[in-house]
């Protein structure tokens, strides 16, 4: 198992230097710079513009700032966002939890109902049941979020008032940040009105983000699993009398878990992609919107740290499903 | 009748249950497109800063009045100006406070360090503080004041002289602009002696009605009312900034009452937003221009007869409908009519294919030319649809010969190019930074400006130079407008750009919001605003 991790460390760490190269190349390639995306319908003078980029930096070879930059990440420094004056990875950090929170509750939501919707799917093939949660899956897969959000927004908080319209807890609260996670700030504070209202903050985003994971998770179990209850050990297990729910949830949800493991891994990476949009929207404070503004205002650090980090967790995750698969199934260890 | 005391001593206890609730803190939320770039305006350009910075926290010397373009005293109660226009004497109000925060309890009212400190970090490059926090004063260096200001002195607690290098007669105007807001040199020191001079940019100590409470990025900000400001307490208790980007999601906010306020609506929720009891839609025209530019370096736009020419080929007024929806006004000078010295006896050159025929055929084009046309590839108060504009322009001069070829860049590029001169015709626009006519008539097309500002035509007319330069340099208001007024008509007369539209301003609040007033500037001041229950 060590092996198998070391193994898999050493693929993560030029994975990582092409990200780096890769987002540090990109961002410096996008026309304009943060001086004239500051300066406006106004300009700069030519003298002053040629002035502040030297003492920033920019002015020297693009290899060199990225050498330059390397050493100052592998010493833990991402610099200050132009526009801010902040520390980047400080600013990362204030919103991260708000990303995660919102995507693990998204990721939540697309397992605990697509899980069980795939079965159930692929356990009552051909059925109406089979046809009404594919045909649903395959909507919320085409779902724009943005036209999503809004019709959950006008229905629920605008028509019925169930829910909040934005934000992550009434603007009446105010909870110390100590973890970043408001469910968890909340708790800590004892106070159970916040908690509520974080909760409820939290219904209509996670369901949005969760929708499309939700669909592709449904898919993937059911056709996974019809698969698996085909194969020759299920008939065997059938065939020994074992009741139907011992089969389905311990003979056959074991490997047919696997792939559906991958997609899971996979769409947490989109999750944190598409979790820019739903934060638009909902004026989640992630770091999906921190990243778009830091772009249109060119604000090198601040992208080239947002990118590494984002890709860094998303690397994690991945080494994390890796990782799982040689639990699910040793045969996937032991193999390399 | 033995009831009668009981009830006598019910309607006697009642109110005082009553009452706190009556009372209960007043607060007002406002929903904002998005998060303040950080608390010190001195480095920033944008209004969404403004808004969340500088308004609600600090003062300046002079102000503008809520909801106008006149300046009237802030922290300096009066001022002189020497006759030549180089010395301005303020004498500063008396008996101001700063803010009392957690970092920070003044010992001492405002006086005139304050204003030293708050221009000399920025005008001084030695200046301890100058460095601080990356040390780029964008406003003030755009406005040019290191160019303008020679010297800032005290003369005592209560006065400060400043002495220009060169007769400015917009500098008031420009003094009252956010970039000049006052803060604490006391402040200052404490944090410069404890090793973190940098927390003034982000922990913000000022005079202004409200003081902030917290912070959190992107979601929301918080402030209470400045108990003792120095022109009375704000008649609301608490102010909430609820960042929210998306212009629907606003709305459907202001909507369920989740605030009271709401910044930027869509162009398409206006006709909904006007019919709805609960809210509110203010409206205003907007301190901006939208035009056309020639580039008049370049063939054959630096032929008069050629610009006039495709000033008759346009037709403006399909272009507002089209464009502005209604909510604009079509443009015959460079600068809107809310501003002072807007000549309003100018006359518009008329939408006459016919005549703009014939005036290319006299400069020598009698079938026309082909040439570029640049789209600016972003969204603007006053231009909300620039390529869709660029259509109908295009086809406007197709009727009279001319060929246009839209062409358009990634915004930052497109400024970059603009400002290098590299188009023959493009789209552009401005909005007004403090209502003085030199902000538009100077900024954007002085013979300075043409060599590396905002005059994108690259047009150095002597005759209109002469007229603003001297007006900028008398402090006589009469005389100024009449050299203004004069440099309209030199304006039309040569065509560098065609003049296109002013937008109007919209903001919707609800019905309970009292006295919230429009700026001009487009900035959201809540200090005079008032909820009513």
């Amino acid at each position: 198992m060590l092996l198998f991790l070391l193994r898999r460390l050493g693929v993560l760490l030029p994975t990582f230097i092409g990200v780096t190269a890769i987002a540090f190349a990109l961002v410096h390639l996008i026309p304009g710079d943060p001086l004239e995306m500051l300066a406006g319908e106004r300009g700069m003078d030519p003298l002053r513009h040629a002035r502040l980029m030297h003492e920033m930096g920019f002015d020297l070879p693009l290899w060199q700032q990225y050498i330059d930059y390397i050493d100052k990440v592998l010493h833990g420094d991402l610099g200050l966002s132009i526009n801010t004056h902040q520390p980047v990875l400080g600013e990362f950090m204030t919103l991260f939890p708000a990303t995660i929170e919102l995507s693990l509750c998204a990721m939540g939501f697309a397992v605990l109902v697509g899980l069980p919707a795939g079965m159930l799917a692929a356990v009552r093939r051909g059925t109406l049941l089979d046809h009404s949660v594919m045909g649903l899956s395959l909507t919320g897969y085409s779902m724009p979020i943005f036209w999503w959000a809004l019709l959950l927004i006008l229905l629920f908080s605008v028509q019925l008032g169930w829910t909040p319209v934005s934000g992550r807890i009434s603007v009446m609260f105010w909870v110390e940040p100590v973890t970043g996670f408001m469910l968890i700030d909340t708790l800590l504070a004892g106070d159970w009105d916040a908690f509520w209202s974080a909760l409820h903050h939290l219904v209509l985003p996670a369901i949005v983000l969760g929708t499309i994971p939700l669909a592709v998770i449904a898919r993937m179990t059911r056709s996974s699993m019809m698969e698996v209850i085909r194969e020759d050990y299920i008939r065997v297990a059938r065939a020994k009398g074992l009741s139907p729910q011992r089969v389905i949830f311990v003979h056959a949800l074991r490997n047919a878990l696997i792939p559906v493991v991958t997609v899971i891994g996979l769409q947490t990476g989109t999750l944190l992609a598409g979790a820019i949009l739903t934060e638009t929207i909902f004026a989640w404070p992630g770091v999906g919107k921190w990243l778009i503004d830091s772009i249109s205002r060119r604000d090198y650090p601040a992208v080239q740290g947002g990118i590494l980090l984002v890709a860094a967790i998303v690397m994690l995750v991945n080494l994390l499903v890796d990782v799982l698969y040689g639990l699910i199934n040793p045969r996937i260890r032991h193999a390399r | 009748m033995t009831l009668r005391p009981l009830s006598l001593a019910v309607a006697l206890a009642l109110p005082l249950f009553v009452a706190p609730a009556a009372q209960a803190a007043k607060t007002l939320v406002y929903c904002s497109e998005g998060s303040p770039e950080g608390f010190n305006a001195q480095f920033y350009t944008a209004g969404t800063t403004f808004d969340a910075a500088s308004q609600p926290i600090y003062n300046r010397l002079v102000e503008f009045e809520r909801g106008a373009t006149t300046i009237i005293p802030g922290l300096a109660e009066s001022w002189d100006i020497s006759t030549d226009g180089l010395t301005y004497t303020f004498h500063l109000r008396k008996g101001v406070k700063f803010h009392t925060t957690a970092e920070f309890k003044p010992t001492r009212d405002f006086n005139a360090d304050d204003v030293l400190f708050s221009f000399l970090r920025q005008l001084d490059p030695n200046h301890p503080f100058h460095k601080v926090s990356g040390g780029s004063y964008e406003y003030f260096e755009g406005m040019g004041m290191p160019e303008v200001i020679d010297k800032v002195e005290k003369l005592d607690d209560y006065t400060v002289r400043f002495t220009l290098k060169r007769a400015e007669a917009p500098f008031l105007a420009d003094i009252a602009m956010d970039f000049a807001s006052i803060m604490s040199a006391e402040y200052a020191d404490k944090m410069m002696k404890a090793g973190t001079p940098e927390v003034i940019d982000f922990k913000p100590v000022g005079t202004g009605p409200f003081q902030l409470v917290n912070y959190q990025k992107d979601a929301v900000i918080r402030y209470k009312a400045n108990p003792d400001y120095w022109r009375g307490r704000a008649k609301i208790d608490n102010l909430v900034f609820a960042i929210t980007p998306d212009a629907s999601v606003r709305y459907a906010k202001l909507d369920a009452g989740e605030c009271q306020v709401m910044a930027y609506p869509n162009p398409a929720d206006l006709d909904k937003m006007a019919k709805d009891p609960k809210i509110n839609l203010l409206h205003q025209p907007g301190l901006n221009i939208g035009y056309l530019s020639f580039n008049v370096e370049k063939k054959p736009f630096d032929d008069v007869r050629v610009r006039q020419a495709l000033n008759l080929a346009v037709n403006k007024a399909a272009i507002i409908e089209a464009i502005y929806q209604g909510a604009g006004t079509v443009a015959k000078n460079p600068i809107p009519p809310t501003i002072w010295s807007y000549n309003d006896a100018v006359k518009d050159y008329p939408y006459d294919p016919e005549q703009a025929k014939k005036l290319l055929a006299e400069a020598g084009y009698p079938n026309g030319f082909d040439t570029d046309l640049w789209a600016m590839p972003v969204q603007r108060p006053y231009n909300p649809n620039a390529r869709r504009m660029a259509e109908m322009i295009q086809a406007d001069w197709a009727k009279v010969g001319v060929k246009a070829k839209i062409v358009s860049y990634e915004w930052g590029e497109y400024l970059k190019r603009l400002k290098a001169g590299d188009h023959q015709t493009a789209l552009m626009g401005w909005t007004g930074d403090n209502g003085d006519p030199d902000n538009f008539l100077a900024t954007l097309l002085s013979c300075d400006a043409a060599k590396n500002g905002s005059n994108y035509s690259k047009w150095c007319y002597a005759p209109y130079e002469e007229l603003i330069t001297k007006a900028r340099s008398v402090s006589d208001l009469a005389e100024r407008t009449r050299l203004y007024e004069q440099a309209q008509v030199v304006f039309k007369e040569q065509a560098p750009w065609i003049t296109i539209a002013h937008s109007v301003v919209y903001q919707p609040v609800r019905k309970e919001v009292e006295d919230f007033r429009i700026h001009p500037f487009g900035l959201n001041l809540f200090y005079g605003v008032d909820l009513k229950k």
